[in-house]
């Protein structure tokens, strides 16, 4: 596909499709504190629900004493493992094949663990009855790190599963290990790189919450949950509760962020649905935020080591990754069934070879579970990462400027669609022509003159660089599904006769702006104005199946599907608009939001006009209405790309680091709303920076979770985060029905190389080669020190 | 306890425990659920409010504090005109996504606008540096209080 | 998160609020700013069972020059520091006062409360050391002043009585030229100080140093002088090798934890260099 500098509207400002800025529709709510997120929901008897967690990492369930709580005004109940057992619901299926305990019933298995639930009329007592139940627990050897558990005489942790006799969790292996062994054996030079990729967590500003509304005469089901896959969660509860899935209605309101925290399915919900049902009285959970750090989906945790093939040259010949995941106590994020390690396809990143072979472990350990929430398409952050370190070092390693080095291995535009390594079809791209325009703006040449003066004055400047391919839109339903669900997604349309639309998806935004950008991609189809067609997302009762919105899936799954199902209306339509015009089909023209008759452009009918007739003068060959439905199976995922430049100046007395620039050059195709766009990006860097710089979640030698809440677990103010300068190019996906590839995660994919290698800039020439995140002032000024 | 707090304009007279925060007041009490809740420990500035002009963070604060005082939440920015300048900044400039720091961020904007009309981008980036957006990356929320400092200065238009 | 409940009283005087503390003795805490304490109750760290509040007292509201020295007042927030003129006449104090936590909390915590914390993670009570203040303490039985060498006790501990709270704390102002710089190494607002060193400089009308302080947070259980940092400076003349001297003593002062803010070594280090900066930056302010 022909890379450009930027993407021309087809339809004019006033209908508002693919490629204008138009203001978000969600907006006028949100600024006036009128949105309705799971907090704002308040229903006739409410009760509320607040969970006693594990203050020990590993432990024996030995007595739980609940009676002095019970005793407190106010007080309903006191749910525990043995009721929860009573009624089969102490353990629950996860997103990724796994189970979880709900209420702990034998150990627990990490800090924050689910012990026990009070339920009461008002949260306060709630939470003073907490204080009032016994928990006797016996003390585990804690296992807080994944070395430790794959040591034969670790404590075994998964005691609940028969025949498990070890603390593994998954096995994942891809590409070819002959044929890598053999790069390797002739290759001139081997660069390799260990290194952490630490855990983090998504803390969404809003925590995940429930209102269950079970009644009891008739069944039925209405939860309010933060959920950011309702329909899949629907089915979940159907097959954890056993309630007839048509009983459930999910319905996920305002969402206060999400980044992959909403994706799983949390205790908390299946409890206070079952206290619902029991109780007979709606009971509403929210977490404070230290059970959202401690117990809730985390991302990374991923222990790595790879090395590059080189040749005399400097061209890359093969590379061979070898990984270790620290899981957390259950495998409970969701996770396409096929790619146990999270989706490593693009390791080999944007660059040429021939060789790659990629194994992988993960590891129980008795830590909060999770492991693919975060921004983070499946695992890919890890993956681009460590491709985008090895870059830089293998650079330094042949004496060639890392931009020069990426530029002599890029894949090149014609080379597209490129068979990966690994075996994966990258749909577009054009690494050089982005790499360039990033170079061009940060003002590469000058910047690395200023370097090599700053060095002679006892200056460290860095400059780092990434130039990452991302993968997203999960996924092609041979290959992609989560817990047997194929992946993909959903649009049904309807536009009524005064020419106004209702648009249902089974994605669903947390902020990405879906009412806006979904309404695009129809007055783009149509030729209706954006401003006319209404979103609804979020109710599994009146949207289509879906799997959701997370790994940058909405615009490549969901914005297929929206194109889609405009497409089958725009076909209809045009037979309506023959019958109108005594026209055949055929002889109509097309163009945005109005049928014409070739060669006679006064006769024509306008969408609205169409739409009218589709419920008053509809051609008798034809049923009534303007309305369709599709389920988009997308044929591939989309490889969305960028270069992004980083500068930094690092004081080495302290090692402390701040970032002078930041250029971001992202092609994600065809973009729907470029301000959107944009946004996306500036919170993915933002991400990124983050998780470079200061924020991380870790664990003392008693499991004890360091990053509990926001004083400990850091996240960047306004003071501390960079400005961002964005540019873009345009490759559109050759097979996305719009060109589009989504966005959501690139800059958090590709970000935290470019801040890192920034960094090991500053001081590579000392001979420092790799600083674990968050690149702390302390590590940085050891390296220095031990240099 | 009794206490009396002026709202958004409106005289409120409620009985509460000398333990409620502020913050569980407004939104529970009061039923004004634009101030949010994001954190347990002062740091994130989602609940923020205006306590007689002043911005502070209504979970750190008890409602029998709050006695005699006036208090703006979110819901109290909107004028007899219309939304207010940072309100239409915010939405003009895309200084938000999600929305659930929105209201702290523009009661933060309102408050530094009243007391420095022509802010620069380090002003802004400071006066909002007690409230964390975890979606903008800050970038359009200072481009959005840039908008309306401006929006101000030229009588309501964006300059 | 919820506190647990408490009594609480919100007297409008000095007077009844020094009775009520004087009839709850051990049993009553006073409440300031909050900014520390109720979160402490949030996370139900704290559960006190009777609250003295005394945001009603205004007379306590002030940031004022009295008898030669900068008081601050118990009910005076970290932001009136910020925004007060008399609060220039000390270096130390009003370089100190943006740094603390982010703007909002500014807006409620008082410096007298964080004084009174002790919490040695905190900076004023470095910045109170560097400065050489008094603390002014008061009961329904009377009044004194503790030097804030003696008010720091430990670990969130101090020296105040049952029954008395802080009224006031007082900086003299120095009669020569001085400067005075608080560095702080913080990875964001609203974060603890990781190393934070205060330092006040008096030079005499030869150019000789005449007072130093220095004054070390969190890097050691408390926030500390650093003594024989001080005592190499008083009489010498300012230098880059005697700044860099005194760094070395103060980081030879400090026993730092290591921790997920940093190495223990790093952290002296941080210490050695700041107090360095720290002095220039006195230094410059002082003969500017």
């Amino acid at each position: 596909m022909q890379t450009t500098t930027h993407h021309q509207p087809t339809t004019s400002p006033e209908i508002g499709g693919v490629g204008h800025s138009i203001p978000r529709v969600e907006d006028a709510r949100f600024v006036q504190g009128a949105g309705n997120y799971l907090d704002d929901v308040n229903l006739p008897g409410m009760l509320h629900m607040a969970i006693l967690r594990s203050p020990v990492a590993h432990a024996n369930l030995v007595s739980i004493d609940s009676s002095a709580a019970m005793e407190l005004d106010g007080v309903l109940a006191v749910v525990t493992g043995e009721l929860m057992a009573a009624h089969n619901l102490a353990w629950m299926p996860t997103l990724s094949g796994d189970t979880q305990a709900v209420l702990a019933t034998d150990k627990v298995r990490y800090q924050g663990q689910e012990v026990a639930c009070v339920i009461a009329t008002d949260r306060y007592i709630a939470e003073d009855a907490l204080r009032l139940i016994d928990v006797e627990y016996e003390e585990l050897e804690p296992i807080t790190n994944p070395q430790r558990s794959l040591e034969a005489d670790a404590p075994l942790i998964r005691t609940d599963k028969e025949d498990v006799t070890d603390n593994v969790s998954f096995t994942w292996e891809a590409g070819d290990q002959a044929a890598t062994d053999a790069a390797f054996a002739r290759a001139s030079k081997v660069v390799s790189l260990e290194t952490h990729y630490p855990r983090s967590h998504p803390s969404p500003l809003e925590t995940c919450g429930i209102v269950a509304d079970v009644n009891p005469a008739t069944g039925q089901a209405t939860i309010y949950m933060t959920s950011q896959a309702p329909h899949a969660h629907r089915t979940l509860f159907a097959l954890v509760a056993g309630l007839p899935e048509q009983n459930i209605r999910i319905i996920s309101p305002d969402i206060g962020g999400g980044f992959g925290n909403k994706v799983p399915i949390y205790p908390g919900y299946v409890v206070a649905t079952a206290a619902s049902l029991l109780i007979g009285l709606p009971v509403k959970w929210v977490e404070s935020r230290t059970e959202n750090l401690i117990s809730t989906g985390f991302g990374r945790d991923y222990y790595m080591t790879g090395s590059l093939a080189l040749d005399d040259d400097g061209r890359i010949l093969g590379l061979r990754t070898d990984l270790l995941a620290d899981q957390g106590a259950f495998y409970s994020d969701a996770q396409p069934t096929k790619f146990r390690a999270g989706l490593f396809h693009i390791v080999t990143g944007s660059y040429d070879f021939a060789a790659a072979h990629v194994t992988a472990k993960g590891a129980f350990t008795n830590k909060a579970p999770g492991g693919v929430a975060y921004r983070c398409s499946f695992r890919v952050t890890e993956a681009s990462y460590l491709i985008e370190r090895l870059i830089q070092n293998a650079a330094y390693e042949i004496g060639m400027d890392p931009a020069e080095f990426r530029r002599i291995n890029f894949i090149q535009p014609d080379q597209f669609p490129y068979t990966s390594p690994t075996g994966f079809i990258y749909d577009s791209g054009d690494y050089e022509t982005a790499m360039q325009k990033a170079m061009d703006m940060v003002g590469y040449d000058e910047l690395r003159a200023e370097q090599a003066a700053a060095r002679e004055e006892g200056r460290l400047v860095g400059i780092g660089m990434a130039s990452f391919t991302e993968v997203v839109g999960a996924g092609p339903a041979h290959t992609y599904d989560i817990a047997g669900l194929k992946m993909f997604d959903s649009a049904e349309l309807r536009v009524h006769p005064t020419g106004k639309a209702i648009l249902k998806l089974g994605v669903k935004t947390q902020g990405q702006g879906h009412e806006t950008t979904f309404a695009q991609i129809v007055a783009e189809e149509l030729g209706i104005p954006a401003t006319d067609i209404a979103v609804m997302h979020g109710d599994t009762d009146n949207t289509p199946y879906g799997l959701g919105t997370y790994a940058s899936r909405s615009t490549p799954v969901g914005g297929g599907a929206t194109a889609m199902v405009a497409r089958k209306l725009r076909d209809k339509a045009r037979k309506i608009a023959a019958h109108l015009l005594e026209a055949s089909p055929e002889d109509l023209e097309w163009e945005p939001g109005k049928f014409s008759v070739a060669g006679s452009p006064d006769a024509s009918v306008t969408i609205q006009d169409i739409a009218f007739a589709a419920y008053t003068n509809h051609p008798e060959d034809e049923e009534a209405g303007l309305e369709g439905v599709h389920y988009y199976n997308p044929p591939n995922m989309t490889y969305p790309f960028g270069t992004y430049i980083v500068v930094v100046d690092l004081d080495s007395d302290t090692g402390v680091w701040t970032v002078r620039r930041m250029v971001a050059v992202d092609d994600c195709g065809v973009r729907i709303n470029p301000m959107i766009v944009d946004g996306q990006i500036h919170g993915g860097l933002t991400e990124g920076f983050a998780k470079a710089n200061m924020q991380w979640i870790t664990f003392d030698d008693d499991g004890n979770c360091i990053g509990s809440n926001f004083m400990d677990y850091l996240v960047p103010t306004a003071w501390e985060t960079p400005r961002f300068e964005l540019g873009e190019t345009v490759t559109p996906s050759p097979h996305h029905p719009i060109g589009a590839k989504g966005v959501g995660e690139s800059a958090t994919v590709g970000s935290p190389a470019a801040f890192v290698n920034a960094v090991i800039d500053a001081v590579a020439h000392l001979g420092v080669r790799n600083i674990d995140m968050p690149v702390l002032p302390d590590r940085v000024w050891k390296a220095i020190q031990n240099a | 306890m009794q206490i009396n707090i002026n709202v958004n304009g409106t005289d409120h007279s409620l009985d509460v425990e000398p333990r409620r925060l502020l913050v569980d007041a407004i939104r529970g009490d009061l039923g004004l659920r634009g101030t949010h809740i994001g954190c347990d420990t002062t740091s994130c500035g989602a609940c923020t409010v205006l306590v007689d002009g002043t911005p502070i963070k209504s979970c750190t604060m008890f409602a029998v504090q709050a006695d005699g005082s006036a208090v703006t939440t979110v819901e109290g920015l909107k004028g007899a005109d219309g939304l207010s300048a940072v309100q239409q900044g915010f939405s003009a400039e895309h200084g938000l996504q999600c929305g659930f720091c929105t209201p702290g961020m523009m009661l933060v904007s309102t408050a530094l606008l009243e007391e420095n009309p022509d802010p620069s981008e380090d002003d802004i980036r400071w006066a909002i540096s007690g409230n964390i957006c975890r979606c903008t990356g800050y970038v359009n929320i200072v481009k959005a209080v840039q908008w309306a400092a401006a929006a101000a200065r030229n009588g309501g238009e964006e300059g | 998160m919820y506190p647990p409940a408490f009594e609480y009283q919100a007297p409008d005087t000095l007077e009844g609020a020094l009775a009520a503390l004087a009839e709850l003795g051990d049993e009553g805490r006073v409440l300031a700013g909050g900014q520390s304490l109720i979160p402490m109750m949030k996370l139900r760290l704290a559960a006190p069972s009777h609250l003295v509040d005394i945001n009603r007292i205004s007379e306590l509201s002030y940031v004022r020059r009295e008898n030669g020295s900068l008081c601050i007042g118990a009910l005076a927030r970290h932001n009136d520091v910020v925004g007060s003129a008399d609060a220039k006449a000390s270096g130390v104090v009003s370089s100190a006062a943006p740094w603390i936590s982010d703007p909002l909390v500014r807006n409620r915590g008082t410096v007298c409360g964080s004084v009174a914390h002790c919490d040695p993670e905190g900076d004023w009570n470095s910045v109170m050391l560097a400065a050489r203040a008094s603390v002014v303490a008061q009961s329904s039985s009377g009044s004194r002043t503790i030097g804030i060498d003696d008010f720091i006790v430990s670990f969130f501990t101090n020296s105040l009585e049952p029954g008395e709270m802080v009224t006031a704390v007082c900086v003299p102002i120095p009669s020569g030229a001085s400067g005075g710089a608080y560095m702080k190494l913080e990875r964001k607002i609203g974060d603890y100080a990781t190393v934070g060193v205060a330092t006040q400089l008096e030079l005499a009308s030869d150019g000789t140093i005449a007072q130093a302080g220095i004054g070390l947070t969190a890097v050691n259980y408390q926030n500390t002088r650093a003594s024989a940092a001080e005592d190499l400076l008083r009489g010498e003349t300012p230098s880059d090798e005697l700044f860099a001297e005194a760094g070395a003593a103060a980081a030879a002062a400090s026993d730092p934890q290591t921790d997920v803010r940093g190495d223990a070594e790093w952290k002296r280090n941080v210490v050695a260099v700041y107090t360095r900066r720290g002095l220039a930056q006195a230094l410059a302010s002082a003969t500017s």
